[in-house]
């Protein structure tokens, strides 16, 4: 039976790239695939764009093909990523010039657009999932909207030769589902083997999370060698099945229990995971061990795709501020409370307008809040007061920073290492649209 | 004893919804965690953590149940005050919930 290797060489944007480097040098693979694109990173490249309209991709891409090119080249292994954001073209271009720059001439890249529905969603009185309000209303706060894009035009632009596909806002398993189909010819409405192929993908995507990683708890769940933790290999055979490995001698592990954790990351009902491709369902699947760092997954299935695709809108939603101040020793805990009731007594006298407050003690509250602390009942030795604001503007969240840093020569006792922050608000919504009003298109260049 | 003893927990999270998987160690243990970590148990741990509903999803195939808790959050990833802004930390929190001792045999 015809089996294709699908390594996965990032997780995140700012993902580690040595991992990556060992899937090509090491992973004998036919794809190596970068996920990199979170819901808010695509908001945040789009802004990018705008300030300057070369930029608005991952800006690691270039040293992530730098490192990886070369070993892909001579294993004759592909490369899909959604590094290219908000701009997939400048993206192609920058892998073009790295190509050449290697001695790699006349590789086939190629770039994929159409996610970019800003135009379409603000015409169409599309309403807004969370709120149910028009997107029109968000007015000059909505600063991008792009559609999630399916597996049909990785397919194409693979079937086209591209050596390197490099699209925007695909769907994180989309990356994984288009090489499984395009090796194995499946049909894009065969449901019951693209539901297999997405949960394929979703094994895959997180990299990292599938072979140890965001794992481990001492005692109860133990992982060796997570600093140099291998990145996972999928090896998906023609009956849709999987086994997921990694390349031997790296650190992490692969069992039953790391799948089953990924299997259901991010799910809502197993039964009806939504993506442009299919319907998906998890909710019959079997996880078996079948050698070490082995783990077999075989049972999903699919049903008709949606209608709509989804939409991820971006808003600009002003800032927040913060700041940090720790405290230790016999009354830690009572000099950071103190701390935090003279910093919210003088937000107030200083007329500091926050839209929303909070002030936590990093160490007693700060995660979970007083009810489920509360439970455990110790005295910290030390304590991190923390106070977080949101504003309208970037002057104001600067402010509440401020607030915390005066605490050095006019608050309690002993303060030490302040931290301040200020962050752009960029808040993330759903929409949806008709498919046929978003339109994806491959360009191909050569280098 | 604590919940930790026999499961393992991921969080994950899309907007302002948090998501638990909670896996038995043991399959055989599957069956009590359905029994015992009902919608309701998990609602009153997080009190006012979690300001939504939660829907659990049963998912025997792989000795897991899914917890999907809305407004969770504080507005979500990209807003949220709180420190951790994706609530990934969640899923320890739920493994400290106290579960009933199983009734031991008599000799």
């Amino acid at each position: 039976m015809k089996t294709v290797r699908i390594g996965a060489g990032a997780g995140y944007a700012g993902d580690r790239i040595e991992p990556a480097l060992e899937l090509a040098q090491k992973g004998a693979l036919d794809y190596l695939v970068f996920e990199c694109l979170a819901e808010r990173t695509i908001a945040l490249a789009q802004q990018a764009r705008r300030k300057n309209p070369a930029g608005g991709f991952d800006p690691l891409l270039g040293e992530r093909l730098r490192a990886v090119l070369a070993p892909c080249r001579r294993a004759g292994t592909r490369i899909v990523t959604n590094m290219g954001a908000a701009n997939p073209l400048a993206a192609a271009e920058q892998a073009a010039n790295i190509a050449r720059e290697l001695g790699f001439p006349g590789l086939r890249i190629a770039a994929m657009t159409g996610d970019d529905v800003l135009t379409q969603v603000t015409g169409n009185e599309c309403l807004i999932e969370e709120s149910g309000a028009p997107v029109s209303s968000l007015g000059g706060t909505l600063v991008s909207a792009n559609a999630y894009i399916g597996a049909e035009a990785i397919a194409a632009a693979l079937a086209e030769g591209a050596d390197i596909v490099i699209t925007g806002r695909a769907a994180d398993p989309s990356l994984f589902v288009g090489p499984l189909v395009h090796e194995f010819g499946w049909a894009f409405d065969d449901w019951h083997r693209l539901g297999q192929a997405t949960l394929i993908g979703h094994l895959l995507e997180c990299a990292g999370q599938v072979t140890g990683g965001y794992f481990a708890d001492p005692g109860f769940k133990d992982v060796a060698g997570l600093a140099r933790l291998g990145f996972p290999i999928g090896e998906a055979s023609e009956d849709g099945s999987v086994v997921v490995t990694k390349v031997e001698g790296s650190g992490g592990q692969v069992t039953p229990a790391t799948c089953k954790e990924q299997i259901l990351y991010e799910l809502h009902d197993p039964a009806r995971y939504l993506t442009p491709d299919v319907t998906a369902d998890f909710s019959q699947v079997r996880v078996t061990q079948i050698g070490p760092d082995r783990v077999r997954i075989e049972g999903a299935s699919g049903r008709q795709r949606p209608e709509q695709l989804k939409v991820s809108l971006g808003l600009a939603e002003g800032f927040t501020g913060e700041g940090q101040i720790s405290y230790a020793g016999p009354g830690a805990r009572a000099r950071g409370e103190l701390a935090l009731q003279i910093v919210r007594e003088r937000l107030a006298l200083t007329g500091v307008a926050a839209s929303e407050l909070r002030f936590d003690l990093i160490g007693l509250n700060a995660l979970h809040g007083e009810a489920l602390s509360a439970r455990s009942g110790q005295e910290p030795y030390e304590v991190r007061a923390r106070v977080a604001g949101r504003t309208a503007n970037r002057a104001e969240a600067e402010r509440i920073g401020r607030e915390v840093e005066t605490l050095y020569t006019n608050g309690p006792a002993g303060g030490g290492g302040v931290t301040t922050s200020v962050r752009e608000v960029l808040g993330v919504l759903s929409t949806y649209l008709p498919r046929e009003q978003v339109v994806p298109a491959v360009h191909i260049l050569e280098s | 004893m604590k919940l930790r003893q026999i499961a393992h927990a991921r969080t994950g999270d899309k907007g302002n919804t948090s998501s638990i998987a909670l896996i038995a160690f043991d399959p055989a243990d599957y069956p009590r965690l359905a029994r015992e970590v009902t919608a309701e148990r998990v609602g009153a741990h997080f009190g006012a953590l979690v300001a939504g509903e939660i829907t659990r999803y049963e998912v025997p195939s792989l000795g897991a149940l899914n917890f999907v808790m809305r407004q969770a959050l504080g507005g979500g990833v990209t807003r949220s005050l709180i420190l951790d802004t994706h609530g990934k930390s969640l899923s320890s929190a739920l493994l400290d919930l106290d579960l009933p001792d199983l009734d031991l045999p008599d000799d």
